[in-house]
């Protein structure tokens, strides 16, 4: 007797992708910038960012059973936002920002909207800038990097970040004085203040770049997003480098890398074509730029991505391809 | 003199899995004590049945009469005694259609076949009706009727005629046999063809992973208008659309036929059979057939009566190594799952694969999460993924604005797709549903 064939449509083959192979593969591609910034954070930073993965996935699963909806907690999605999150919190932060956080950015920021792949920002932001709009203290104070101190209980002396440091001496004095103190070696291996994924932007780039090239990410939208802020900072600088700090600084400083590499790509948020991409990066790039050198905030990249994820929607309807044998209607 | 190719967007690059049955060289298989013909092995009408229970029947005689213009006569393989009309259901068409069940008395006595020697002095109108009445179809799969697609209206002018040996689907070697094996049939077939179209000059297209063939064919047409040309390696560069569109630069337009661009493809096999038709009077009544899968023991390639049934060239490559999961009648791309072993080779049936289960499994899908690995394979260039939630929603007339009825059903999006959504599947379902609409708003 001939057990039962199975009947489904063409094609009855795959290549074997899925969703948990690529949110592993992101986490793999955020290690390095996690150890960094365990390393120079010590103790406090591996209980922000293991709180938040701990939350996050348990609120999932606690939402999804409690609505009696399919339990999709391993498809490493959640794990994904805690990490980010984690990474997107300064070291200092007591437990219940990690929760507030991780409640925000899994309930409110996606699973209110159905889940994976219906909701509209970047999770991960929408948290991190929710903590930032109502705990500005707790989500300000920046821990100096401690390569030399005591790895379990760091002093927790503040210090500004690059671009805070920059933002503050143009207010207060006019004019840029320390801040070229941080050399670009500085900026690249993390010996900066700032949250605890975005320090060294070494390990991010290696990070951004593995992901790139296993194909997961799309260069894009990190060479169209940095480019621009680039150019923008560049222009500035050009025209008055006592007040405006150089572009290298700037592209190497804040969560940058951090966004353009691992946020800006997420890809239920950003364009499907390569060409609404680059459109999303530019975008993000300008609001960065804007936000870091006339706002009232040192950092702009948090605001830059959720302003382009809500624009999403609309470079999707209008960036279609050219379909094959297209005609024009006369 | 190298051709400049014109490689389309998107596309796959699976393993081709053709070395199980590559080397395999044709077997002669003849039809077992039943065969079973179908009425309807091809697009168009179905061919009305001019025969009846215990009529003695001989190979090449008519079973079935075309229905119309569009459509192909069905002939019997076999000698033997009609033992009944009756009705099956099988994919692709998924409809009840009828059949011939011949009791095969293996003698293979056929009707008296009209040769012709000087085949290419005879008239294009002559050879047309010679392939009309011998029942041909396009037997790459699509199995549209070969008289209709080589009689364009005059107002398209055809520059172009392009024998298909790509052979691109998966574990399929069946063309390539047939082009390693029996050459001169496809290039005097090809000959032919172009005598019927009216054009000076034609181009064998084949496949980058078949050097021998493209050796092979590249000399036997040395002195003869017809070029060899190689295509790089990528699925679908089999498709009609882009196979025209790598040799002429032209984009068949939305909606439209590739006569409106110039240009006739024909597969491999079908001009061979245009030959044998031509030269020797033979209807179109055997095919080859790659019977191939991990599930197989001796993957092979047959010459196959039509109307023999999956399960006796199964058991003729000494059955399965394991239960099989699915069977499918064609390549793994755009195959169909057939749900039993007595289903019946057809004019169009290139392939029978049977999967065990670590080959195809069994996938829960989830929601798109616009990771936009379906826009850069789909070789149409759409959107899949946003057709695939509208269609998901019900929404088949946005869906039929946003081009699903372009989708050629290749498989490259569902291949790529790593929430596992079943997108030709809904494509399917989307294009009949969009159809219907259409038809409903000039029915008004």
């Amino acid at each position: 007797m001939e057990k039962k064939l199975l009947l489904t449509s063409s094609p009855h083959v795959h290549c074997g992708e899925s969703i948990p192979i690529i949110m592993y593969n992101v986490i793999i591609a955020l290690l390095p910038a996690t150890l960094v910034g365990f390393y120079v954070f010590g103790f406090p930073a591996i209980k922000v960012v293991v709180l938040c993965c701990v939350f996050s996935m348990a609120i999932e699963y606690g939402w999804q059973k409690l609505f009696k909806q399919k339990i999709s907690v391993f498809d490493g999605s959640a794990l994904v936002t805690g990490l980010l999150l984690g990474l997107n919190l300064p070291a200092a932060s007591p437990w219940w920002v990690a929760l507030v956080g991780s409640f925000v950015a899994i309930v409110i920021a996606k699973q209110v909207f159905g889940g994976l792949g219906h909701n509209l920002f970047n999770p991960a932001l929408v948290a991190r800038v929710f903590l930032l709009i109502s705990f500005p203290v707790q989500m300000t104070k920046w821990m100096k990097p401690v390569l030399a101190g005591s790895f379990w209980h760091p002093d927790i002396v503040t210090e500004a970040t690059p671009l805070g440091l920059v933002k503050e001496e143009v207010m207060l004095h006019g004019k840029i004085i320390h801040a070229k103190a941080y050399s670009i070696f500085d900026l690249l291996i993390g010996n900066t203040g700032g949250c605890i994924g975005e320090v060294s932007a070494l390990a991010l780039i290696a990070g951004g770049l593995y992901l790139i090239y296993r194909g997961y990410v799309r260069w894009h939208i990190p060479v169209s997003f940095i480019a621009t802020v680039f150019l923008v900072t560049g222009i500035m600088w050009a025209i008055n480098p006592q007040v405006y700090i150089n572009p290298i600084y700037h592209i190497l400083s804040g969560g940058l890398m951090l966004g353009a590499f691992f946020m800006a790509t997420d890809m239920v948020t950003s364009p499907i074509t390569e060409k609404g991409m680059i459109i999303f990066g530019i975008g993000c790039g300008l609001l960065t730029a804007v936000i870091r050198l006339w706002g009232g905030y040192p950092e702009g990249v948090s605001f830059a991505i959720l302003l382009m994820n809500s624009v999403t929607p609309l470079i999707d309807k209008y960036v279609r391809p050219k379909k094959f044998g297209f005609k024009p209607t006369n | 003199m190298a051709i400049e190719i014109f490689e389309f967007k998107g596309g796959v690059h699976p393993e081709d899995k053709k070395e199980l049955s590559k080397n395999s060289r044709i077997e002669q298989l003849d039809a077992p004590e039943i065969v079973r013909i179908p009425l309807s092995q091809h697009i168009g009408a179905p061919a009305k049945a001019v025969v009846k229970e215990g009529d003695y029947i001989l190979v090449g005689q008519v079973v079935g009469e075309a229905g119309g213009f569009v459509s192909a006569p069905v002939h019997s393989s076999v000698s033997g005694t009609v033992r009944k009309i009756s009705t099956f259901i099988s994919a692709p068409f998924g409809v009840p259609s009828l059949m011939v069940e011949i009791e095969n008395d293996g003698q293979y006595r056929s009707v008296d076949f009209v040769e012709h020697e000087n085949y290419l002095d005879l008239e294009p109108k002559e050879l047309l009706k010679i392939i009309q009445n011998a029942g041909i179809v396009g037997m790459g799969g699509a199995t549209f009727p070969t008289h209709v697609k080589l009689s364009p209206p005059p107002d398209f002018k055809i520059d172009t005629f392009i024998v298909n040996g790509v052979e691109c689907e998966l574990y399929l070697t069946a063309d390539y046999r047939l082009m390693l094996e029996e050459p001169e049939k496809i290039i005097e077939g090809a000959k032919i063809v172009m005598k019927i179209l009216g054009v000076d000059s034609g181009i064998i297209a084949i496949e980058g992973n078949k050097p021998d063939c493209i050796e092979r064919i590249g000399r036997m047409v040395e002195n003869e208008p017809i070029e060899v040309v190689e295509l790089p390696v990528k699925y679908p560069q089999g498709g009609e659309k882009q196979l025209i569109k790598a040799i002429t630069n032209r984009e068949v337009p939305s909606g439209g036929l590739p006569m409106h661009v110039g240009a006739v493809v024909q597969n491999a096999g079908t001009v061979a059979a245009i030959y044998e038709a031509v030269r020797f009077g033979k209807p179109l009544i055997e095919r080859i057939t790659t019977v191939s899968g991990e599930a197989i023991k001796k993957p092979k390639n047959f010459k196959v009566k039509i109307g023999t049934l999956a399960s006796h060239l199964i058991s003729n490559c000494e059955g399965f190594k394991k239960p099989p999961k699915k069977i499918i009648f064609g390549g793994p791309m755009t195959g169909f799952a057939q749900y039993t072993l007595d289903i019946p080779v057809t004019k169009g049936t290139s392939g029978i694969l049977a999967f065990t289960d670590d080959i195809v499994k069994e996938y829960e899908y989830t929601a798109c999460i616009s990771c936009g690995s379906c826009v850069r394979a789909c070789p149409a260039n759409l959107v899949p993924s946003f057709m695939s939630i509208l269609i998901e929603k019900g929404l088949f007339e946005e869906a039929d604005n946003n081009d699903v009825l372009d989708c050629i059903e290749c498989g490259c999006c569902s291949y790529v797709c790593p929430a596992h959504r079943p997108l030709v599947h809904m494509f399917k379902l989307g294009k009949a549903k969009a159809m219907e609409i259409r038809r409903a708003k000039q029915n008004k």
